[in-house]
């Protein structure tokens, strides 16, 4: 599991509020049926797990054919939160 | 000789290079008459898929008109004759189904990719 | 203007080695389309992207000619979402690293692209509203 998977939990559980945005081939363990069990914990641990819209296209992933807890999202929502000065870090 | 051609890297600059330079460069060495064979492993598992779409980028008014189509350069590969193999666990593992792959790629268990390298005199890993 | 917002965008990749270049171009866009004004640090390999003298090609494995194959250029896009920001109320400004530029032999940059260090970095950040750092791995 990736360390910012780790991340991304101890600061949701710390009570940030927290979007983990899943985009190239970060998308790949989206797809429901994946062994990543990690992507859905984190959903389920308050984290906003979210899917570039593209990027799931472009990899032949069905938006309605993802892992529990997490959504397509237009990359949008990225330039959204840092409008909104929220903390960004890409891994 | 006959060569392996392993990818593993996928998706890295494809929708500058309208390809994968890797899945490229096989087809342009196999048109030049060389004996070739791919071996999909890892996230390059994704090139076997049907309907992949990276159509509609675009920066300002500059619009892709000819984006990458991998599964058609897969098939491409498959129609020269060139075998395609990919690692079934790194598909199953991605929640990859066999129905949702192009026609005549061949899984191949992890555990029998050794044997595989037997048939080659050298083996490519990209 | 009410609501504008400054974003600055530091970047690594050299052109077609990576998909991180286009997704970073993809957020530019985004801001740009909406008026911000977007500051872009090419650092390391990137300072190749706005580079003038890239240039198209044909593809027989694709079985087209140069003006069909439509090869995306880099430097196309920096042109265009230099435009693209104009055209929508704000301002891209796109600083290569100087010295990353001279390693490179890249001088030869297209319009609208400026020169300069890492002072230039820190500035940028300082006075915008958020600033995303996309290295490269």
């Amino acid at each position: 599991m990736p360390s910012y998977y780790d991340l991304a939990k101890d600061l949701a559980g710390a009570g940030n509020e927290v979007t983990l945005f899943l985009v190239q081939n970060g998308v790949i363990p989206a797809r429901a049926g994946a062994k990543a069990p990690g992507l859905s914990a984190l959903a389920e641990a308050g984290v906003e797990v979210l899917a570039d819209e593209f990027s799931l296209r472009e990899r032949a992933i069905s938006a309605n054919r993802l892992a529990s807890g997490i959504r397509a999202a237009p990359l949008d929502v990225v330039v959204d939160q840092l409008a909104d000065g929220r903390k960004a870090m890409w891994h | 000789m006959k060569v392996l051609q392993i990818v593993e890297s996928a998706y890295r600059g494809t929708l500058e290079e309208q390809d994968d330079t890797i899945i490229w460069l096989t087809q342009a060495m196999k048109g030049a008459g060389g004996d070739l064979d791919v071996l999909l492993r890892g996230n390059a598992v994704s090139y076997a898929l049907k309907d992949q779409d990276a159509s509609g980028l675009s920066f300002g008014d500059w619009k892709q008109t000819e984006p990458p189509r991998i599964d058609e350069q897969v098939n491409g590969l498959l129609g020269k004759g060139v075998k395609v193999y990919y690692v079934d666990e790194d598909a199953s593992e991605r929640g990859i189904d066999k129905s949702d792959l192009v026609k005549g790629v061949q899984a191949i268990p992890r555990g029998q990719v050794a044997e595989l390298l037997g048939a080659y005199d050298h083996a490519w890993h990209w | 203007m009410a609501g504008k917002k400054t974003l600055t965008f530091a970047i690594m990749d050299p052109p077609y080695e990576s998909g991180r270049s286009t997704t970073a171009f993809r957020l530019i866009d985004i801001a740009v389309k909406r008026g911000y004004d977007v500051n872009v640090f090419a650092y390391e390999g990137a300072v190749c992207l706005p580079f003038a003298k890239q240039q198209a090609h044909p593809n027989a494995v694709h079985g087209r000619e140069a003006e069909e194959e439509n090869h995306p250029l880099p430097k196309d896009w920096v042109a265009a979402l230099i435009k693209s920001a104009a055209t929508n109320g704000g301002k891209l400004d796109w600083v290569n690293c100087g010295l990353c530029v001279d390693e490179r032999g890249v001088a030869e940059a297209i319009e609208g692209v400026r020169r300069g260090t890492p002072a230039d970095l820190w500035k940028l950040a300082e006075g915008s509203d958020n600033t995303l750092v996309i290295g490269t791995r």
